[in-house]
């Protein structure tokens, strides 16, 4: 019998955990821990809707407070995780920083002195996310990173002042920022060291269709290029030196050259940590211990891999399946992947995986209509299938594709 | 029991149609959730809260 569950990490994953757990009857003591002090707020808009200012940030909140007390859970904000003890089944946290009660920032039990609290559980889920990767140079003014909600919103003050923007990273988030950036008039540059946005997730016949997209609405890119180091006065940002010598200005610089597993805590419990957080396909890494959302990384029995998702759909599913396993479901977590990017006119919906060696085939319309669908096949199975504003119906249709494992597509 | 989509919060992921065919649909032009059947039947109840569970831009709300 479980009497207390904590999860760490007060985001998607962690409150979907919370939620599940409640939903699913589990009526014990239940803790949720978060490092932000902010509640549960969600994050695709912060590189949408906030930079751009369509909306308030306030509408960023996942749940309000109604929802919140009804989870009937001890919610400690402003409070990090700071050590596990596998064994003896504690937490170490550090001290609360911030809260909505101020009479419990005290830590109630544990080392006096220290600081540090110890909290027993005997069910953990792990939700901690992943933390901006930085490139040396970070502390200068005018240098950002988008990961968190003070992130967006320093970033979208600092876009304000009409800035000239260097944009480090062509990924996701490096390209909605670029989107967002030129959707506010913004001179923008894109910088990445791979030859087209995007092409290190979904493959050159894409990457160049984005790139094509980001050069029509008046960003400059400048692929194939790797930045040496910042060029700074008194600690603000000038400007971006690139690999071939060339030093781009720049007013405000966006690195957002990918994220590392949060999981630097967990450095002295033992569990299996690689490119995450390792667990089996119940997502379980250790007896009562699970991990969900962007920190996991799990085999997924449907695509025979191991894997590890940064996508908020994800978050959502991981987390409720990780409250049924810790309620003992004991099933494995075989999701078919979601993922969507907006940047400009297009939605991006990618469902599966990507790999780099998968062949391509045009399955819906037409790239030249900038409405189109595109399957991956790897050893003559679908395995992914992206969408170019495609049509629902049809988006579904192929989705069903992947989740099948249906064969390869080519002469159909 | 009854069902709303915040339009603007949706990003048509098409997920609440593949939990609740029916009381959703997508809107042809570009994916945003519609409501078929905003007071559905109380045997489509779990399938109802698994969409608004399951949606990624947590655009549903069910009430009653
Ligand atoms: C700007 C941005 C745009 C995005 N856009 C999209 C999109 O369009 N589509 C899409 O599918 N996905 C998108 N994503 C990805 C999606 O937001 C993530 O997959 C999702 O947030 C993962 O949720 P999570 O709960 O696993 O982790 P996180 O949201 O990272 O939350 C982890 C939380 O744990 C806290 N934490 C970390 N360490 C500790 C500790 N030791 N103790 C206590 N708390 C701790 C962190 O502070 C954080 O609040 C985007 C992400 C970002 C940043
Ligand atoms: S699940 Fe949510 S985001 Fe997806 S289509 Fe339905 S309402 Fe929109």
């Amino acid at each position: 019998m479980l009497r207390h569950v904590v999860v760490v990490g007060a985001s998607a994953a962690g409150l979907s955990a919370a939620e599940s757990l409640r939903s699913k009857g589990y009526d014990g003591k239940l803790t949720l821990i978060g490092e932000e002090p902010h509640p549960p707020y969600d994050r695709p808009p912060l590189t949408k809707q906030v930079l751009s200012g369509v909306w308030e940030p306030e509408r960023v909140v996942l749940r309000d407070q109604t929802a919140i007390s009804k989870l009937d859970a001890d919610v400690r904000l402003g409070q990090t995780a700071v050590g596990l003890d596998v064994s003896q089944r504690t937490l170490r946290l550090g001290p609360r920083t911030a809260g909505p009660d101020p009479a419990r920032r005290e830590p109630q039990s544990g080392q006096a002195g220290t600081g540090v609290e110890q909290l027993a559980f005997d069910g953990l889920v792990i939700a901690t996310g992943v933390r901006a990767r930085r490139l040396p140079g970070s502390e200068l003014a005018g240098v950002h990173t988008v990961r968190t909600l003070d992130d967006a919103l320093a970033l979208r003050s600092a876009l304000l002042s009409g800035p000239r923007v260097v944009v480090v990273g062509a990924g996701f988030l490096g390209t909605e920022v670029a989107a967002a950036a030129r959707g506010l008039g913004l001179d923008v540059t894109l910088v990445d060291p791979g030859p087209a946005p995007l092409q290190r997730q979904f493959g050159v016949r894409v990457a160049d269709l984005v790139a094509q997209t980001h050069s029509d609405h008046g960003v400059r890119l400048r692929m194939n290029s790797g930045v040496t180091r910042f060029v700074s006065t008194e600690g603000r940002v000038t400007g971006v030196e690139l690999t071939d010598r060339t030093v781009l200005a720049a007013d405000v610089v966006v690195v957002a050259i990918g994220a590392v597993p949060a999981t630097e805590w967990l450095a002295d419990s033992r569990l299996p940590i690689g490119d995450g957080l390792e667990c089996d396909a119940t997502c379980r890494a250790a007896p009562g211990i699970y991990a969900a959302g962007d920190v996991a990384s799990w085999y997924n029995p449907r695509f025979d891999r191991r894997m590890r998702v940064e996508h908020r759909l994800n978050a959502t599913e991981q987390g409720s399946a990780v409250a049924a396993n810790l309620l003992g479901a004991d099933q494995p977590f075989a999701p078919v992947p979601y993922f969507w990017s907006d940047q400009y006119d297009v939605r991006l919906q990618a469902y599966g995986i990507f790999p780099r060696d998968a062949t391509t085939t045009v399955v819906h319309g037409d790239p030249s209509d900038r409405r189109f669908a595109v399957a991956y096949v790897e050893n003559g199975t679908v395995v992914g299938v992206l969408g170019w504003n495609c049509p629902p119906r049809d988006l579904r249709a192929l989705r069903q594709l992947v989740a099948d494992r249906a064969p390869d597509l080519v002469g159909r | 029991m009854k069902v709303f989509v915040d339009q603007d919060r949706c990003v048509a992921s098409g997920q609440c149609v593949f939990a609740a065919d029916g009381v959703f649909d997508q809107r042809d032009e570009d994916g945003i959730a519609v409501v078929l059947d905003d007071s559905p039947p109380d045997d489509r109840r779990a399938e109802v809260q698994d969409a608004a569970a399951g949606c990624p831009a947590v655009a549903i709300t069910v009430e009653g």
